[in-house]
Parts: structure tokens; C-alpha cells; sequence
């Protein structure tokens, strides 16, 4: 209650229809203009590294890609894209030592998926989205090729794609591409289960088949310790719809790009995250959904908590609209719950619209803490103020775990949620059904 | 589990609340008594800002208000001393004048977990699915507010037959009814206070009916009426001084509370 960033519960009165004051967020950034990457992006023309849209005059700077980390220069910690990361602890990965390390895989993989490698110059790696960042860089270059999951044209899985991917506690850095290709009208889900100890690094690009259904969760269920950085891209084919759902609950530091791009028309991408941070932890999503052809669809949901001195999370939702992308409908919300004192979520939520000629767009960011009011009320009709608690958290997550469709995986990250809110008795036997 | 064939009586004596902090703590209840029984409704009737609010949520237990004296007991237990969720299960029920909207808490599974709460078991989910189903079409709620958030993008008359349906289901001693009548249309007006009405029917409960307009008594006709002004019942009588007040006013009271005030 001392600091006064984020101790919002003297709003409540003033916010009758949400759980913590929008847009008052603790470190709930003001709307920024995207700064263009710096390092050498400055030298770079606009648009020459674009993902292919068009690029009008009098729009902002692109953004930097390139396959070459030296493009991107070291970073020191200042630039826009890394002043939030704690350059001490990436360093390991920013440092780019080769290796040869792996992960351990575990697959579950169904009929009709097929789980290949490709080396670097095969097409398929040469035409990947390029990486937006140094480490991206350095990590597709690094893998040497890509491991490629491919699920076939039509394809109806009868159970998820699982990889279960743990650290075995080496030293050496680990870095991956993972490759998911999903052929036209086909239906799947992808689970990439993160275990174990590991200093990782991620690459992970999904390519939507026209009129595909994707899921793809990326749970990151990390030791303490562990660190992983990663650029998940998603390449949405015509009418398709693809949802990607992120649980970030262990590991020292996790920093996970997401890129959403539109390959078609009509195409449906929906990002949900959760993440809980405790005092050891840095999370850090970076989000960008690039609309440039007409009539897309896009939708973003994360939320997170915080608990413990030094706990820290870090949310950007960047959006564009260009000119072209006529008919785009958007949303982001991000939703910070600071559960204790000493915890700091920053959240910048950043929508740039070039056309006027859009179905909407809307963005909005809250963080602060319980609000007094909800305890007040759920405690006024006999019930105790531990699963008074309980209740609101778990709601507050339930809403996003719910949208994975796996049952087993979310009853496993709704308990380890929960164990993580602190073993207290009396939620087990409270017949709690999330609806 | 609790009994409620015995006779339950909140007894309110001398109470004393300020709200603020130190140097700004305002006292707004000045030596409140009032004694409710089960099977008696009384209404507390008085001027905005005269502290009926306060008087609610006092005896409920939020923690913005501060009791400086006096006592409120029900059936000689010390109400002040207990946590607000301690006061529910004792018997306790308010519907608030502005019920608080819970996020990603559904209304099936927030009242379930009230009455597991209040009754110490869970209800048997059979007869539970039952019970609030035929009380939600008796308040006229259609089905699908089961599934909604609490209270989340109620309108102001829906979540007034929200608050009524938890006290439907909670069957608290003495339910308190903070100004349950302001927002609603008449038809609503109608089917909330019947629904009042089937809980006073159907067993010895007693209800603090909190109101300034006269307009609810005409469905729920109270025993007692409490005039409050400045934090204190001023004037006590039965159902026909809400007559007066409709004729009246509060002015002369106001007026009154007033010159003994700077006396
Ligand atoms: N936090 C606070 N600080 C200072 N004064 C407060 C605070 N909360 C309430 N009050 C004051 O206490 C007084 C009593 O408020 P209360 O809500 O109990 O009145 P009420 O009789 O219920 O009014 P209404 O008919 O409008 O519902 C009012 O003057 C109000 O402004
Ligand atoms: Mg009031």
C-alpha cells in the first residue's frame, strides 16, 4: 500500500465494471508510437525488410528484420526493444556462443503429422518470417535448419500434437527452430510443453494452411533457472484462424516475441496469454499483429500476476493497420493483478491505423491490485476471505486457460496456478467449477 | 449447519461510525439503537447522506467504516467482533445498494459457494440446480444469468433481483435491503418485493428494509418505520409514518436534527 503506482484500490469506487483501473496502470504505459528498432536499423530503408505489405508514405518506420544478428548491432539495454529485459540475465543468450546442446524431446504426435528436419538452406527455412531482433537472429542461425512438423491438408487430429520439450541442465545454450506447417482446411492443435532447465533460445513459426484451424499453446513450465527467449511467428492463410496460447508460469526469464501476419483474406488470429510472476521471475511477451490485407481478424488477451518483491512482467501489444488491410477488426486488452508489494508490471498497448475503413479497433491495459470491493462482496455472502481470494484469481485466469480446449493441460496449469497462489486449505473441498 | 426455528434478534445499541482516517475520520453514525427481530420488517426511511448506507454496511463489516461505540449483537452474539464472512454465516444478509460486478467469477458458481459457505456442506447439486433455477424465473432472470460474470454488465434492476436471489437462496435470520427499490422499473419494483414478500411468508425472517421513497412499502408493508436523519433514528412509528413522510417530507426533521445539532 506504500507504493503509490500501484495501489489502485482507492479507485475501485470508480470502476464499477472492472476488476482493477484501465489504463492507470502502475507502469501501465500512456499509448506510445512504436520507436523504430535502433541500432543499425536507422541505416535501413524503410519498408526494404518488410513482410511484404505495402509500404505508403507518411507511415511509421517499418520494422527491422534481418537474418543477420549484426544487423542489429549488441544491444546495450537501451533500445526500444530490449530497454524492459534485464541485459544481465539474457546475456548468456544475447552472447550467441554455438552449440551443439539440445533439449530433451518427448512426442506425441498422431496420424497424419509428420515430424521431419530440414537444414538451413532448404527453402522452407529461407522463407520463414525473419527474425525482429538480434536474438532472433542469432538463433535461426544458430539452429542450422529447422525441425518441421507437418500436418497434412485436411487433416482431422484426433488428439493434439505434443512435444515436450525439457532442459537437461547444461551449461551450453540450447537453441531450436521449430517449423509447423499445417496444409489448407486442415484442424490441429500443437502443444510445446517447456520443462526441465534450460538456457534456450526458440524460434517457432507457424505457417496456416488456407482455411486451417490452429492452435498452438506454448506452455512454459520451466525450473527455476531457467532461460528462454524466443520469436514465435504466424503466417495466417486465407480465411484461416489461428490461436495461439501462451502460459508462462516458471523459468528466471522468459522474453517471447509473437508476430501475427496475414497471408489472405479473412484470416483470424486470436493471442492469449497468462503468466504469474513471483519474485525471482522476469516475463516479458512482445506482441505484434501485422494487418495488411483486407478483412482480417485479430484479438489479444493477456493476463498476468505478479507476487513477490522484484516480480516483474513486461507486456507489449503493438498493432498495425495498413492502409490496404480495409474490413480489419482488433482488440487488445492486457490485465496486470499485482498481488503484492515491490511487483511491477509495465504494459503498452500500441494500435497504428492507416485506414479509416476498419470494422473497429480498440486496445486497453489495467493493472493494479484485488479490489477491496469484490473481497468485500464475496466475504458478505459467507464466504472466507482465502478463497474469496482464490475465487477471484482463479477466475481471472479461467478465462484464458479455458480458450486451449485441452482439458488435462488446463486442469494442469489451473493447479500449478494455484499451488502458486500459496498452499491453503479449503479450496479443494469448495465446489468451485470454473464456467 | 444452521437452525433457524429459534427466534433471532440483531440488536443495535448506541452505535457509533466514523469513516476517514485520523484527522479526517467523520463521524456519521451518532448512537444508532434499533432492535429486529425475525418476523418483523422494519424500514428505515431518511434523507441521502443521512447514513442508512453506513448503518448497512456496518453491521455487514466493510472495512472502510469504523466502529467507535456501542454494540450490535445478534442473539446476544457480538456481531462487531466477527469477520464479515463470520456475520454471513451468523445469520447476516445484505443486498447492497450498488453490488460489486466480480470478473471471471460466474453467478452459478459464486452462489454455490456462498451456500456451501453458509451451510457448512455443499448443497446436493440435484435439488441446488432446482432451487435456483425455479427462483431465478420467479425474479423473472432468464437462465443464461447463470453463466454470466457476477453482476458483470447487470443492468441496475438486474442486479437487484441478483441481490434478492442470493437472499432467496441464502435464507439468512435478518436480511438488511439497502435501498433494493432505487433503479427499478415497476414491474420490477413488483417482482422484487414479491420476492421479499415469499421470504417473510415463508418463515421467520427479519428484514431492515432501507428506503427513501414510500413507493416500496406499498408492496412491502413494514411493521416499523424508522425516520433517520444525521445519523440517528429520530422518529419511530408503524406502517402509517411512512404516510406522514410521503405527505411530509423530511424537512421538518431535517430541520429539527439541524438546530439540535448547533444547540
Ligand atoms: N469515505 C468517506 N469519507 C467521507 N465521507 C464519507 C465517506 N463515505 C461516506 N461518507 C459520507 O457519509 C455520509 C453518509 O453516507 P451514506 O452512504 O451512509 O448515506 P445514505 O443515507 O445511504 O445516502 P443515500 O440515500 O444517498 O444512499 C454521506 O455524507 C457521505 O458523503
Ligand atoms: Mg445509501
Amino acid at each position: 500500500m506504500t507504493d503509490p503506482n500501484t495501489d489502485l484500490t482507492t479507485q475501485s469506487s470508480t470502476l464499477a465494471s472492472e476488476l482493477f483501473a484501465p489504463g492507470v496502470g502502475a507502469q501501465a504505459g500512456p499509448p506510445t508510437t512504436p520507436a523504430p528498432d535502433t541500432g543499425s536499423a536507422g541505416d535501413v530503408t524503410p519498408g526494404a525488410h518488410s513482410h511484404g505489405g505495402p509500404t505508403p508514405t507518411g507511415s511509421p518506420a517499418e520494422r527491422f528484420t534481418s537474418t543477420d544478428p549484426d544487423a542489429f548491432g549488441v544491444p546495450t539495454g537501451r533500445e526500444e526493444t530490449w530497454r524492459f529485459t534485464p541485459m544481465r540475465r539474457i546475456r548468456p543468450l544475447l552472447d550467441g556462443a554455438d552449440s551443439d546442446a539440445t533439449l530433451s524431446w518427448t512426442t506425441d504426435l498422431p496420424e497424419g503429422v509428420e515430424l521431419t528436419r530440414v537444414d538451413a538452406g532448404d527453402p522452407l527455412v529461407k522463407g520463414l518470417p525473419e527474425p525482429v531482433d538480434r536474438l532472433a537472429a542469432l538463433t535461426r542461425q544458430r539452429a542450422r535448419g529447422a525441425d518441421v512438423v507437418r500436418i497434412a491438408g485436411e487433416a482431422q487430429l484426433d488428439r493434439p500434437v505434443t512435444l515436450g520439450l525439457a532442459g537437461t541442465g547444461g551449461e551450453d545454450v540450447v537453441w531450436g527452430q521449430l517449423v509447423v506447417e499445417v496444409g489448407a482446411f486442415a484442424k490441429a492443435t500443437v502443444v510445446l510443453d517447456h520443462t526441465g532447465l534450460a538456457t534456450y533460445s526458440g524460434g517457432v513459426t507457424v505457417i496456416v494452411g488456407d482455411g486451417a484451424q490452429v492452435t498452438l499453446v506454448s506452455v512454459q513450465d520451466w525450473a527455476p533457472g531457467a532461460v528462454h527467449g524466443g520469436q514465435y511467428d504466424a503466417v495466417v492463410g486465407r480465411d484461416a484462424s489461428f490461436t495461439q496460447v501462451v502460459a508462462t508460469l516458471g523459468g528466471d526469464l522468459v522474453r517471447l516475441v509473437s508476430n501475427v501476419q496475414y497471408a489472405g483474406p479473412g484470416g483470424r488470429a486470436e493471442l492469449f496469454g497468462v503468466y504469474f510472476s513471483d519474485e525471482t521471475q522476469h516475463q516479458e511477451h512482445r506482441l505484434w499483429v501485422d494487418h495488411a490485407v483486407p478483412n482480417c481478424v485479430s484479438n489479444v488477451l493477456y493476463k498476468g500476476a505478479l507476487q513477490g518483491e522484484g516480480a516483474r512482467t513486461v507486456w507489449i501489444g503493438d498493432v498495425r493497420i495498413r492502409p490496404a488491410a480495409t474490413g480489419t477488426e482488433t482488440y487488445e486488452l492486457n490485465r496486470n493483478l499485482v498481488l503484492t508489494d515491490g511487483a511491477r508490471a509495465d504494459s503498452v498497448p500500441n494500435l497504428e491505423i492507416e485506414t479509416g475503413e476498419i470494422v473497429g479497433a480498440g486496445h486497453a491495459s489495467a493493472t493494479g491490485r484485488f479490489d477491496d470491493e469484490q473481497l468485500f462482496y464475496l466475504c458478505s455472502r459467507g464466504i472466507d476471505a482465502e478463497t474469496a481470494r482464490r475465487l477471484v484469481v482463479r477466475g481471472f485466469f479461467a478465462d484464458v486457460v479455458q480458450r486451449i480446449g485441452v482439458d488435462a493441460l488446463q486442469d494442469r496449469l489451473m493447479s500449478t496456478i494455484e499451488a502458486r497462489l500459496g498452499a491453503l486449505p479449503g479450496l479443494d473441498e469448495q465446489p468451485v467449477e470454473v464456467s | 449447519m444452521r437452525e433457524r426455528e429459534e427466534v433471532s434478534v440483531l440488536e443495535i445499541r448506541d452505535l457509533h461510525v466514523t469513516v476517514g482516517e485520523g484527522d479526517d475520520a467523520k463521524e456519521i453514525l451518532r448512537g444508532v439503537d434499533l432492535t429486529v427481530r425475525s418476523g418483523e420488517t422494519h424500514a428505515i426511511m431518511g434523507p441521502n447522506g443521512s447514513g442508512k448506507s453506513t448503518l448497512a454496511y456496518s453491521i455487514a463489516g466493510h472495512p472502510k467504516y469504523t466502529v467507535t461505540g456501542g454494540t450490535v449483537t445478534l442473539d446476544g452474539e457480538d456481531v462487531l467482533a466477527m469477520s464479515v464472512d463470520e456475520r454471513a454465516r451468523a445469520g447476516l444478509f445484505l443486498a447492497m445498494q450498488y453490488p460489486v460486478e466480480v470478473p471471471g467469477v460466474s453467478v452459478s458458481n459464486f452462489l454455490r459457494t456462498a451456500a456451501t459457505a453458509i451451510k457448512g456442506e455443499a448443497p446436493k447439486l440435484r435439488t441446488w440446480v432446482k432451487d435456483v433455477k425455479s427462483e431465478m424465473e420467479l425474479l423473472e432472470m432468464d437462465s443464461a444469468f447463470a453463466e454470466r460474470n457476477v453482476n458483470e454488465g447487470f443492468s441496475g434492476g438486474e442486479k437487484k433481483r441478483h441481490e434478492i436471489l442470493q437472499m432467496r437462496l441464502l435464507k439468512p435470520a435478518i436480511a438488511i435491503l439497502d435501498e433494493t427499490d432505487s433503479g427499478l422499473d415497476v414491474d420490477a419494483l413488483r417482482i422484487v418485493s414479491e420476492g421479499v414478500n415469499r421470504t417473510r411468508e415463508e418463515g421467520e425472517i427479519g428484514v431492515l428494509l432501507i428506503t427513501h421513497y414510500t413507493r416500496i412499502l406499498r408492496y412491502i408493508k413494514p411493521d416499523f418505520v424508522h425516520v433517520f436523519v444525521a445519523g440517528k433514528v429520530v422518529e419511530e412509528g408503524g406502517a402509517e409514518l411512512a404516510e406522514k413522510l410521503e405527505n411530509e417530507g423530511y424537512a421538518a426533521y431535517v430541520k429539527g436534527s439541524k438546530e439540535t445539532a448547533t444547540a
